[in-house]
């Protein structure tokens, strides 16, 4: 099994540790995932994400190469700004979701699922067509997450990059932070403020220590692969390999904001603008449990009086909210907030409601 | 806090036990999940359990418990008629975290047949099988 360069920081912080698409990963630490998550609610949060790959576009044409494989808008990034996307096949299918960064006009930095990493490389030389140079730096990159409302005021604590200034979505590279070098990214998968860590993977347990030490006076810590998985589902944020795939398309799972039909070309704009003119069939819904029961991925969706509509995707406990909540592809008529839909919960049939938007918003976050 | 693995327990490979008591020559035996099953669930969220009257088989599944992260059967460790349920588990299902030897019991059956507890492990047996799983 593949592990991180934190796996022994994790270990010796009593983690439970499970093997999460062939890599070692902690699920917990001991206080349990329900603290965790409240953790990352209320102060902050610091995540092992190393598992994740980094993909470099280098070269006087990297903007062009990286263009034709991502769906959005390539040309809107400035130097130092990110943005979310995802890569398709011709047919429109979901290769996998992604961050891109730009580091300059000629060098992008794409953060890939961990499950996708070989996948991914793979697609992305092929259709760079040796127009750029594409290094995969995964194994040589550390990645920590730092997330949440007290995110900013621990982590200013170990750097002097004026973090206040640093705005969504935007990256100050090479930059210090507890004397290590990093890059430090306003980005994250919880629904909370926070940031992304990049450094050296052998700078990475120290600077996890640091960032564990700094978290802990505000009530902060290390937080696991359990919590990820409620806070992102929370803020309904998809989870490849669950929510998408290369059988699901960007509209279909609602994420038509990073396709951008008529900017520059990309693999996939054909079939997309077709689904566009014709319209979905399916979307993927947001739904809260009425009844007692808890969704689970790959749960059987029907309506009220029995009629097969779909699958689950994801599902599970909503902290904050104190609901179960879940995720499904539903035939488009069937994506109204206040729908009922039936979940078969193992043999039980449990009625939910369909709901819009995130189920966790953090407060002064724009609608 | 009750002991990792109490003495006076059956205990299944499926990480139940049974705790057995002679009430008005009737046997009893009272079921839950062991500590070791509850530190893999992780934070029970939800258990489904039988209803009183309800017959539940040895090595057969009589409910689930629903933690944060995933989903588990529960399979009984003796056959019998179920007489109790442990009912506030439905809105307090972190009492089998928090004690699951005590306020965490799930269900009290009338046994049917006392000779199935031989299949069973003693507490010595079961934590010998849980260090070797934990390998």
């Amino acid at each position: 099994m593949r592990e991180t360069p934190l796996h022994d920081a994790h270990v010796r912080l009593g983690a439970r540790m499970v093997d999460f698409g062939g890599w070692s990963m902690p699920v917990s630490y001991g206080s349990g995932i329900l603290d965790e998550h409240r953790a990352t609610r209320t102060a902050v949060g610091v995540f092992d994400v190393c598992h994740m790959g980094e993909v470099h576009f280098r070269g006087p044409r990297a903007a062009e190469a990286l263009q034709r494989v991502i769906t959005n808008d390539l040309g809107k990034l400035t130097d130092g700004r990110a943005l979310y996307t995802v890569a398709c096949l011709e047919t429109g299918g979901i290769v996998d979701d992604l961050i891109v960064y730009r580091l300059s006009a000629e060098h992008y930095l794409v953060v890939v699922n961990a499950a996708n990493r070989e996948k991914d490389y793979a697609w992305f030389v092929e259709h760079a067509r040796g127009d750029c140079e594409v290094v995969d730096a995964s194994d040589q990159t550390g990645l920590i997450a730092f997330q949440g409302p007290a995110a900013q005021k621990a982590l200013q604590t170990l750097t002097a990059v004026p973090l206040d200034k640093l705005s969504r979505f935007s990256l100050a590279s090479d930059c210090q932070t507890a004397g290590l070098r990093t890059s430090i990214a306003r980005t994250g998968y919880t629904g909370e403020d926070g940031f992304e860590l990049f450094c050296a993977a052998t700078d990475a347990p120290a600077l996890w220590d640091r960032l564990v030490e700094a978290a802990a006076p505000l009530g902060g810590k290390p937080v696991g692969l359990g919590a990820r998985d409620t806070l992102r589902l929370e803020a309904r944020l998809p989870l490849y390999g669950q929510d998408l795939d290369e059988t699901t398309t960007p509209l279909e799972a609602g994420l038509g904001w990073v396709v951008k039909l008529d900017g520059a070309d990309f693999i996939g704009r054909l079939a997309l603008r077709a689904q566009k003119t014709s319209g979905v069939n399916r979307k993927l819904a947001g739904f809260v449990m009425l009844g007692r029961g808890i969704a689970r991925h790959d749960y059987p969706i029907e309506s009220p009086d029995g009629a097969p509509l779909g699958t689950t995707t994801s599902g599970g406990p909503a902290p904050t909210l104190g609901k179960n909540i879940g995720l499904g592809y539903v035939p488009v008529a069937y994506d109204v907030a206040g729908t009922r839909i039936v979940v078969d919960c193992r043999g039980k049939r449990v009625e939910a409601e369909i709901v819009a938007g995130p189920f966790y918003k953090r407060q002064g976050e724009r609608a | 806090m009750s002991a990792q693995y109490p003495d006076d327990l059956y205990y299944t490979k499926d990480h139940e036990w049974a705790r057995l008591e002679d009430r008005d020559g009737q046997k009893l035996a009272t079921i839950g999940v062991t500590r070791f099953a509850v530190e893999q669930l992780g934070d029970v969220t939800q258990v489904d359990l039988p209803k009183e009257g309800e017959t539940v088989k040895q090595a057969e599944v009589f409910g689930s418990v629903e933690s944060v992260k995933a989903v588990s059967d529960l399979f009984a460790p003796i056959t019998g008629k179920v007489i109790k349920v442990n009912s506030p588990l439905g809105d307090s299902p972190e009492y089998v975290n928090e004690d699951p030897y005590d306020e965490g019991w799930m269900i009290q059956i009338a046994v049917s047949d006392p000779k199935e507890l031989d299949g069973l492990m003693d507490a010595a047996a079961y934590q010998t099988f849980v260090r070797e799983q934990g390998e």
